[in-house]
């Protein structure tokens, strides 16, 4: 009987643990960021003093669904400034900033023959994208809406996935089983040298603008600005420029 | 006595926690779609694209399970042979293997750059982005679910029925196909249930491996994935649908064997 209750209380302990609060002192921060910027939070994350960070990283588009859907993380950094502003608007979370930029290129494996967007809508080039509603999706959708319909459409007739984040795709170029797909430049460089950057012309370059803010009903709400103005200043800056990414305009 | 009331009162308070823990969660689905609902989210050609495309990709992942599963059951379950234990290991291990790992292993394996990439393409074969590679998946995952079972079905057979029919002058495949697998039956189909169910089911893998795609490889589970950011009411009605599927499946199992289980339960 005794040792029954003993467990019971471990057990009610350990769950309880697991809901954030204080880890050794400091608060444990939870922050919900997409797939894109796995490489650069977790750099900035370490260095991050005021609190132990804990990473949900996911399709931007997927994040926003389970706050909608009453999950409650500290912090919310999106690969757009759509999805914070529409939970902005919904009342989720504070009002959002934009804290970086990023590039959309083609990716192809790094031996590929590929060599410009006019190459994509060859028969047999098999592509994988961003599905429409991750960001990455939506502004691949936003580059092909620039270009002329017929090419649009030989475009998206070369699809073969639509995957629900970035990491989807990059695992489908580097397994080779796709030919290109739209990522950002910062995944290909976080690929290491398994996958080649293709810019694209100028005019039909998206904007690509990240936005975080503190979501309500944070459980650390101070930690979570001390995380989002430490990213908007220096040591958030050096981890950003090291993965690659661009400081906001 | 009273020790024995008390640990009565455990398993009763246990079990009573793991059906409300297991059931919760399917029930909330129900309670937070509507009738009305459901039946919108079916006008959705892409939801009825994709639970077209479950249906016929698990099917077909069944039928490849039960042609080579059944066999290879028999003979783990009624041979004994050096490396047996080893080979239920290996026939075990994708219950224990993360799906999306399974993914991996495929990609690795049977991916246009995986180690037998170059003699599945020369055979003519497409997986990856392809239905197929939907099928090869869903059979990978799901196949376990059925050797299992198959095996404990036929090696609970009464061994003296299966020397009578030899004794009687049947050859090997004709007490196969004659007595055991009737008498076998069902167990196995439990065991095609919990495979038709797990293949249902299946997401990693699935996505890891073939991608997603409507209409081509994007089955029920990866069209609720991708609504579940745009349309949460559609990802509902569709997961509605998707558990009313798999709960005929189990329940209609259950009835065709519903006969011989009650028996063995009273036995």
């Amino acid at each position: 009987m005794m040792r029954f209750a003993t467990l019971l209380t471990t057990l009610a302990a350990t769950l309880g643990g697991c809901g954030g609060g204080e880890d050794g002192g400091k608060p444990r921060l939870t922050v919900s960021a997409a797939q894109s910027l796995q490489g650069a939070f977790e750099d900035y994350g370490s260095r991050f003093d005021a609190a132990t960070v804990r990473f949900s990283f996911a399709g931007s588009d997927q994040l926003a669904a389970q706050i909608r859907q009453g999950v409650r993380p500290d912090v919310y950094a999106a690969a757009s400034t759509e999805l914070p502003q529409q939970l902005f608007e919904e009342g989720l979370v504070g009002e959002p900033v934009e804290f970086a930029r990023n590039r959309l290129v083609i990716a192809v494996p790094a031996d590929s023959p590929i060599g410009d967007l006019g190459d994509l809508d060859r028969d047999g080039t098999d592509l994988a994208v961003g599905a429409e509603t991750v960001p990455v999706g939506s502004y691949t959708r936003e580059v092909l809406d620039r270009l002329p319909a017929a090419q649009r459409r030989a475009i998206l007739a070369d699809v073969r996935s639509e995957e629900p984040d970035v990491s989807g795709v990059v695992g489908k170029l580097t397994q080779g089983a796709a030919d290109a797909g739209f990522l950002y430049a910062t995944d290909v460089a976080g690929a290491g040298d398994r996958l080649r950057a293709i810019e694209l012309p100028r005019r039909l370059r998206p904007q690509v603008t990240y936005g975080v803010a503190v979501v309500e009903g944070a459980k650390e709400p101070e930690a979570a600005r001390a995380f989002i103005e430490g990213l908007l200043s220096d040591p958030g800056r050096r981890a950003m420029r090291r993965a690659g990414f661009l400081a906001p305009g | 006595m009273i020790g024995g009331r008390w640990f009565t009162a455990v398993q009763v308070g246990a079990l009573g926690l793991a059906l409300a823990f297991l059931t919760l969660p399917l029930v909330a689905i129900f309670v937070d779609v509507g009738p009305g609902e459901l039946l919108s989210s079916l006008d959705d050609p892409g939801a009825l694209d994709a639970l077209r495309l479950s249906l016929e990709t698990t099917a077909m992942a069944l039928a490849l399970i039960l042609a080579i599963g059944t066999p290879a059951a028999w003979l783990l379950a009624t041979r004994s042979f050096p490396g047996r234990s080893l080979a239920i290991t290996l026939v075990e291990l994708p219950l224990v293997v993360p799906p999306a790992v399974a993914g991996i292993g495929l990609l690795a394996a049977v991916g246009p750059s995986g180690v037998l990439g170059g003699a599945v393409s020369s055979a003519g074969l497409e997986l990856v982005f392809q239905t197929a590679g939907v099928v090869v998946a869903l059979t990978f995952v799901a196949s376990p679910f059925y050797i299992r079972q198959a095996q404990a079905a036929f090696g609970a057979l009464d061994p003296s029925l299966i020397e009578a029919s030899r004794t009687l002058g049947a050859g090997e495949a004709r007490t196969f196909a004659r007595i055991a697998v009737p008498n076998a039956l069902p167990g196995l189909l439990a065991g095609m249930a919990l495979a038709w169910g797990r293949a249902l089911g299946e997401f990693g893998a699935t996505l890891v491996f073939a991608g997603s795609l409507s209409g081509v490889t994007q089955t029920a589970p990866l069209a609720i994935y991708e609504r579940f950011s745009s349309d949460f009411t559609a990802a509902l009605a569709l997961s509605a649908v998707l558990v009313a599927l798999s709960a005929a499946i189990l329940l209609g199992v259950k009835l065709a064997a519903g006969a011989r289980v009650l028996g063995d339960a009273r036995a």
